[in-house]
């Protein structure tokens, strides 16, 4: 038996009838972390000997029958913008690149509660503000269908780690489109649920109003099993929503009978690849011979979403980011001239480029003189926004859309043009504007191979109704497959990996903080 | 490029940011900026008269609760992670003469 080709609720099953250990699901995954991650770099940090430790722990526990859930035993890997006690936690930046939290993130605690085994950090954008996990402080990470290609992001680790079986799930976090786009990229499942939905608490924030963490999976089923363990309601969250429907896998039913699907005709204007145009809209007729009523409409106010995005998650990143001063964590600089310098210093060494650019803009508009024209202007677009997805959903019960307008790029031909990059975030931004669950999964390849997203967008609350769908159209499509890694991971990969990304320090499976140099060659 | 932004405005906006930009880095965040600020202007086309500005999509409130103390003593941990320490405590510059 192959495990690394089961999907977690499969492996979990398995593991629960006693044919497969804990440990054994951990060394599948230490097998494939072994081959491919040299050449992947999905992870900034694992800590081998502490998984061990821990799965031969869940193994007891399970013997004892102090631990039954449905993904127990099961090996994940988490965002490393989410604070794991013990553990290093460094949004991969150069500031955080020594930080070790004293406590863990609530969602990571909801994982152990569960009994899934954590096998490590995943590398990211630094700070979540990116695209294609180039930004990160510690190289990038590849994606495992296209090695020359970016693995998306901000959560590319995670989606990486998914399609390279290197976890059998992952966390992310989408801010504005982060857990949604790379699951597009890399051929893999990805949600953001409802605002509130999942604590933030412990979660290092970006834009606070918009960041939501999330499930990265092989399939819907594994989505929904994998939201069902994180959504909880947290008080130390004040943004935490109560909620009663948090039994998710109850909507795994292939059945969309009647139910209303709406297309933004403003979704398939300019700039979407037509063979993204084609696979998405051949999704849409699968889901139409399945019995819902598919019907197109014009959502209004796409093109102004980006503009609004950007300002104020800039804001908020800028006032967020204020607490990385050098003084109770973090990076500080060797030399400086008293306390304020200290402060400017540590930051400017600490913080990359895009990180740099976008507080400054934050700060900008937040500054006097400044305020109304443009943060609280943003705001009241954000509120129309708002108004057009609600008068969307008084007709609708989902929006179905692409993802993203192309399929992945490759390597070091978006951070040229920064621009050019958000205007990839078209379809996925609005979605946390308004605070909406959306769902992204395989619909497809283009023709060079690479995995085309459906994007399905549901109201507030709304995830069963996204899930049934997703898992009828997964039913429909049958099995997406795995990325053709085999032919990619030997000796001609290592070779790749070495030339082209220069990063000879990185890629393994511990700490690779070598790497800062290599990555601003990338650049 | 219709927003120009001065070397007064990066030198200020670095103050707000707490960040010390190298002379190129100053050139750069200018052209990023202004090219950001021409983009944005684009929400200047909406007419937002009356409309209230929406920083929370639900109708949330203050949440309160008990100031109750719930962790225990941390120190030792949240020390560890101190770029310096003395004597159980962050160190810092001298910061009143």
């Amino acid at each position: 038996m192959d495990l690394r080709k089961l999907t977690a609720v499969e492996l979990a099953a398995k593991i629960k009838a006693k044919e497969v250990t804990v440990a054994q699901a951990a060394q599948a995954v230490f097998d494939c972390i072994g081959e491919r991650e040299k050449l992947y770099h999905c992870y900034v940090t694992v800590d081998k000997e502490a998984v061990l430790r821990k799965a031969e722990e869940i193994q007891q526990k399970m013997d004892r029958g102090e631990l039954d859930g449905p993904l127990a035993g099961v090996p994940v890997a988490v965002k490393d913008n989410l604070c794991t006690e013990g553990m290093r936690t460094t949004c991969s930046s150069k500031i955080l690149e020594n930080f070790i939290p004293a406590y863990s993130a609530e969602a990571v605690r909801n994982l152990e509660k569960a009994g899934m085994l954590m096998i490590g950090k995943t590398n990211m954008d630094e700070f979540a503000m990116g695209s294609t996990t180039e930004t990160s402080a510690f190289g990038v990470t590849r994606n495992p269908w296209d090695a020359k290609r970016v693995p998306g992001g901000s959560s590319g680790g995670s989606a990486a780690a998914v399609a390279a079986e290197e976890c059998f799930a992952a966390l992310g976090s989408d801010t504005g489109g982060s857990i949604r786009q790379p699951a597009s990229f890399c051929g893999v499942v990805g949600m953001k649920p409802t605002y509130g939905t999942v604590s933030r608490y412990g979660l290092i924030a970006y834009g606070s109003s918009l960041d939501q963490i999330g499930p990265v999976t092989k399939d819907v089923a594994d989505c929904a099993a994998l939201l069902e363990v994180l959504a909880s309601h947290d008080e130390k969250d004040s943004t935490s929503v109560r909620r009663e429907d948090t039994d998710f896998t109850s909507a795994l039913a292939e059945d969309v009978k009647g139910m209303r699907i709406g297309i933004p005709r403003d979704y398939f204007g300019d700039g979407l690849d037509a063979e993204v145009k084609e696979a998405v809209r051949k999704a849409a007729g699968i889901l139409g011979e399945k019995g819902a009523v598919v019907e197109e409409f014009d959502l209004s106010l796409v093109n102004y979403a980006i503009p609004a995005y950007y300002t104020i998650a800039a804001a908020e990143a800028s006032s967020n980011l204020e607490r990385f001063d050098g003084i109770k964590y973090g990076h500080r600089a060797k030399e400086y001239q008293g306390l304020h310098n200290m402060y400017k210093k540590s930051r400017s060494e600490g913080f990359g480029a895009e990180v740099k650019r976008r507080i400054m803009l934050g700060s900008f508009v937040l500054s006097s003189g400044y305020y109304d024209a443009y943060y609280l202007k943003a705001l009241k677009v954000k509120a129309l926004i708002k108004k057009a997805f609600d008068d969307a959903f008084a007709k609708y019960d989902l929006i179905l859309g692409p993802v993203a307008p192309t399929t992945a790029p490759k390597l070091g031909e978006s951070l040229a043009d920064p621009m050019k990059m958000y205007l990839g975030d078209i379809y996925t931004i609005s979605v946390n504007l308004a605070g909406l669950p959306a769902i992204s999964l395989p619909c497809g390849k283009d023709g060079a191979g690479m995995p085309i997203g459906l994007q399905l967008i549901g109201d507030c609350f709304q995830e069963k109704a996204l899930l049934r769908a997703a898992y009828t159209y997964e039913k429909a499509r049958g099995n997406f497959g795995t990325p053709p890694m085999e032919e990619k991971t030997g000796k001609e990969a290592a070779a790749l990996s070495l030339q082209e990304a220069g990063h000879q320090t990185c890629g393994g499976a511990s700490a690779n903080v070598g790497c800062v140099k290599c990555s601003t060659e990338m650049r | 490029m219709a927003n120009i932004i001065s070397d007064e405005t990066i030198e200020y906006v670095g103050i707000l940011a707490k960040l010390e930009l190298s002379g190129e880095e100053k050139e750069a965040a200018k052209k990023d900026m202004g090219r950001m600020l021409d983009y944005i202007d684009q929400l200047g086309e909406l007419d937002t008269e009356g409309v209230e500005p929406m920083s929370h999509v639900f109708a949330v409130q203050n949440v309160f609760r008990e100031d109750a103390v719930t962790n225990g003593d941390m120190r030792e941990e949240l020390l560890k992670n101190a770029p310096a320490e003395k004597d159980g405590m962050f160190m810092v510059p001298r910061t009143f003469e």
